[in-house]
């Protein structure tokens, strides 16, 4: 049971995937990236990772996606919708990203990966909460400074000149 | 008292101030006031000046022995060095006092004799060169900067021979006596480097230690000695050199008395007395028959001529020829001495000359005559009673040169000749010696008094130019009296007082060193034999020159003796005398024709042949090759590679331009293809 | 389900599927979404890691921070293009060459 729900994630995840690269509408494309991304939540379920799997609905598809949304409908006028979108150097890329891709499984096949038989934890929030607060503390508040400096910037750079 | 470094600065500032003369006149002395004359008759006066405290100091100190040497290294080439310097002893201090002196009054007789010549001032700067050059040879340490100073000689006495260039014959002149003199002077250079090759050392005294070593010796020694001595037999215009001083008559009388006749000719001799001690024996004969023969050979030349400035020119010549001869038999003081006693007396005569012929000059140009030659004796006469200075001085000047007691010249002749006569006592096989000696003592009676009865006595030849002969002024005057009041005995025996005896400050002070040559007789054994011969010599001598004197004044005053009955007479040696031999005409046709058809014939060979068609040849295959290579280089290399590298560059910058697209996406297509080769590579 | 292998090989398409969008795409919002899956594939590694793996929560701190990165990058990414079509009217990517010579 547990197996083919994976595969139904996995495969809604990468199709969804291939949708967002390969539909020539826009708006499409980030309706199919909110699958994508929920078929990523599941499978941060399957890796025993709630707690990231909260914050990637919340943040990619409460945020971030919102936000894609938002660009689109902001950069393309509504009234004459031409959000379709083609795409550029088709074969050549394809070409490259599938050698790439046949590089990558043959990493994945030829190296000796040694697994180990961890527990599953009960929950991670708490731990999580406590690395953050103690080894992580530096990178956290560099984090905090970044989404400062990223809210700044962001703002500054889309507004209008006047 | 001076102290040997007041004697080293003394001596720089004689070298150098006229020097600064001559820089100053040449350079800026057309601008000066009285275009700069003053310049170099203050040099020159100041010259003077520290000569004859130099020579007063000689007295002071009254050391027969004085030597002084200072020197510094001129280049140092690791191997060996080349020093420059002074060496000044008493022979040393009377030269410069002759040198300053005899130029001073140059400088003063030019005043006037000059006054108005185009070129005045570089007259003036030329006498300042020579001057300074001849005090460098005075000066001298070492043979090498006696070389250098004596070819800036050479040219000085070029220049001023050919000071009226305009004239062919000035400059014909000028060239000759340097091409002359340049033969010597390859003599001399080799006599140089000989010395410095066994020796090593430039340095005079270094060279006589060396010697004395036995360093260098046999044939070698009198090779270098004769070498040397080559030098003195044409600066000193000895035979069969002496062709150039008559030509050099050409130049300014002045000049004729500063250089041809009492210093610059005067060099060889003191060349020879500076480095007598070490010419070997067989070179001193050579220097002895040279001297004794060109003495006869050139008194017998000046018996006929008819110009008083070759009348006096060749009689240097001769009494050069006599001061040689004395070095050759050893007497060299005495040689020396006659250099002293000569340079006053020729130097006298040769103003005097200068006086006749300035008055002739003026005198012909009043009356706009221009053919008539101012030199020639044949056209003066009975000028005594119209210039009583001139004629009174120039006579003293006669009696000196011709030997008679009272007279400078009688005591250093006798002293010349007495040294022969014990020369030949000694090595009867040597009779030669003496009998040149004497029988051009009587000959220099004879022409000498010649000159002076055709001159100041008998009637004037020519009545209107007569007419106009004045005195010449006091500034010519003024050397006149000088310098034929230097003739008296009485300057050169103080403090005695004997007129038949040179004993005196000048052999009290100066003395003969003895020879460094191994076997060479010394000083003492030469001057016992002078001492034998001595009374015989004073008793012949004075019997030549009466003989001489008297049979002039038979000749030329009383006419009891026809000058042409006797030149009849003795038709072909009369010739010959009055054509000098026939020595131009004879090296021109054996010697300068020759060589000019030689010189011809090679450089036949060197032009038509060889360059034009051996080196031209070179040239047109050089040429070729360089051609050819151009095409390779230009139209092959370049074209091909170094443009075509050019090319095959921008090709592939203008096939890359295009993958710089400016779109992202493509780069990042790229770099990603980059990683995919990366890992391809790092895989297998 | 239980291998690690399959979590990397979802990974690398994920990852694979993400270039290929980013070099693709001409919208410079498609090309940010690309990147948005390009970020999920490595979310992906972490996690598996630290589930497989020694990585342990270490690997959801990093998950974590990379989802805050992402955040940020969205942001100033979209500011970004909305600068861009205010300047050029576009937002495709290849019409904005001023980088070509």
């Amino acid at each position: 049971m547990a197996e083919f729900t994976f595969w139904i994630v996995v495969g809604i995840t990468l199709g969804s995937a291939f949708m967002v690269v390969q539909s020539k509408n826009l708006v499409y494309s980030a309706y199919a990236l909110l699958f994508s991304f929920i078929g990523v939540t599941g499978l941060y379920v399957f890796l025993w990772a709630d707690f990231i799997a909260v914050v990637q609905v919340v943040v990619y598809v409460g945020g971030i996606l919102i936000l894609i949304i938002f660009g689109i409908m902001l950069t393309n006028k509504i009234t004459s919708v031409n959000i379709s979108h083609a795409s550029v150097q088709k074969k050549v890329g394809a070409v490259a990203v599938l050698g790439m891709a046949f590089l990558l499984g043959y990493m994945v096949i030829s190296t000796p990966w040694v697994t180990l038989a961890n527990v599953e934890p009960a929950e991670t929030t708490a731990a999580i909460g406590r690395l953050l607060m103690m080894d992580y503390l530096l990178p956290f508040e560099v984090a905090s400074l970044l989404l400062l400096g990223a809210l700044i910037g962001a703002t500054t750079l889309s507004r209008k000149e006047d | 008292m001076i102290t040997g470094n007041i004697i080293t600065d003394f001596s720089l500032l004689i070298l150098f101030l006229p020097l600064v003369a001559f820089t100053v006149n040449i350079f800026f002395g057309k601008r000066l006031p009285r275009q700069g004359d003053w310049v170099s008759i203050g040099a020159i006066l100041i010259t003077l000046i520290l000569s004859l405290s130099m020579l007063l100091n000689m007295f002071m100190n009254w050391d027969p022995d004085f030597s002084h040497e200072a020197k510094f290294i001129w280049m140092d080439l690791g191997a060996f060095k080349i020093e420059l310097g002074f060496w000044v002893d008493n022979i040393t201090i009377v030269m410069l006092v002759v040198v300053s002196l005899i130029s001073s009054m140059t400088h003063i007789f030019s005043l006037e004799y000059m006054k108005g010549d185009i070129r005045y001032s570089r007259y003036y700067a030329y006498l300042g060169l020579f001057t300074f050059s001849m005090n460098g040879i005075v000066l001298a340490n070492n043979l090498i900067s006696l070389y250098i100073f004596w070819e800036l000689v050479g040219v000085s006495s070029y220049l001023l021979i050919a000071h009226w260039f305009e004239k062919p014959s000035a400059a014909a002149a000028g060239k000759k006596a340097f091409l002359t003199n340049r033969v010597g002077d390859i003599g001399f250079f080799i006599g140089i480097m000989l010395m410095f090759t066994a020796i090593g050392s430039f340095n005079i005294q270094e060279v006589f230690t060396g010697v004395s070593q036995g360093l260098i010796g046999g044939s070698l020694l009198t090779l270098a000695g004769v070498g040397l001595f080559m030098g003195a037999v044409g600066k000193s215009s000895q035979f069969p050199l002496h062709i150039w001083l008559p030509d050099a008559m050409e130049g300014p009388t002045p000049v004729s008395a500063l250089m041809h006749a009492a210093t610059m000719v005067a060099a060889g001799v003191y060349l020879t007395v500076r480095l007598f001690p070490l010419f070997s024996p067989d070179a001193l004969l050579v220097i002895a028959y040279v001297g004794g023969f060109t003495a006869l050979f050139a008194a017998s030349i000046a018996i006929t001529q008819n110009d008083i400035k070759k009348v006096l020119a060749y009689s240097t010549v001769s009494q050069l020829g006599y001061m040689i001869l004395a070095v050759g038999v050893g007497n060299y003081i005495a040689a020396f001495f006659h250099l002293l006693t000569h340079a006053m007396f020729k130097a006298c005569l040769f103003y005097g000359s200068g006086s006749v012929i300035h008055a002739m000059h003026h005198s012909l140009h009043e009356l706009d005559d221009h053919d008539t030659d101012p030199q020639d004796m044949r056209n003066m006469g009975g000028f005594k009673s119209k210039m009583p200075i001139t004629y009174l001085t120039m006579t003293i000047a006669t009696l000196a040169i011709s030997g008679v007691p009272f007279f400078s010249g009688f005591l250093s002749k006798d002293a010349i000749l007495a040294g022969s006569l014990g020369f030949a006592q000694h090595y009867p096989q040597h009779f030669l010696l003496p009998v040149f000696g004497f029988g051009a003592a009587a000959i220099t009676a004879f022409y000498m008094f010649r000159l002076i009865f055709m001159t100041f006595h008998g009637e004037a030849k020519m009545p209107k130019v007569f007419k106009g002969i004045h005195e010449s002024p006091r500034v010519m005057t003024f050397p006149l009296m000088l310098l034929s009041g230097l003739s008296i005995f009485i300057f050169y025996t103080l403090p005695y007082l004997n007129p038949l005896s040179d004993h005196g400050w000048f052999t009290e002070l100066i003395r003969a060193g003895d020879s460094v040559v191994p076997g060479n007789p010394t000083a003492h054994e030469i001057g016992e034999g002078v001492h034998h011969a001595h009374y015989t010599a004073m008793a012949l001598s004075l019997l030549v020159a009466g003989l001489g004197i008297g049979l002039s004044y038979l000749m030329y005053l009383k006419k009891k003796l026809s000058a042409e009955v006797w030149a009849n007479k003795m038709g072909l040696l009369y010739k010959l005398s009055y054509n000098k031999y026939y020595f131009d005409e004879n090296y021109d046709r054996f010697l300068y024709q020759p060589l000019l058809k030689l010189s011809r014939a090679v450089a036949y060979v060197d032009w038509d042949l060889y360059d034009k068609y051996f080196i031209n040849g070179f040239g047109r295959v050089t040429k070729w090759l360089s051609f050819l290579t151009g095409r390779i280089d230009y139209d092959g290399l370049d074209q091909s590679i170094v443009d075509g590298i050019g090319r095959a560059t921008q090709g592939f910058g203008k096939q890359l331009k295009q993958v710089q697209t400016g779109r992202l996406q493509n780069y990042m297509l790229f770099a990603l293809v980059g990683v995919i080769i990366i890992l391809v590579i790092q895989t297998i | 389900m239980d291998s690690l292998t399959n979590y990397l090989f979802v990974s690398v398409v994920l990852f694979a599927l993400g270039l290929y969008g980013v070099i693709t795409r001409r919208n410079g919002v498609a090309v940010l979404m690309g990147v948005e899956l390009i970020l999920n594939s490595a979310n992906i590694n972490f996690l598996a890691f630290a589930r497989f793996g020694g990585m342990n929560m270490a690997g959801h701190v990093f998950a974590l921070f990379v989802i805050v990165l992402a955040a940020a990058e969205a942001a100033v990414a979209l500011a970004i293009i909305i600068n861009i079509f205010n300047n050029f009217h576009t937002i495709n990517v290849d019409d904005v060459s001023e980088l070509k010579q």
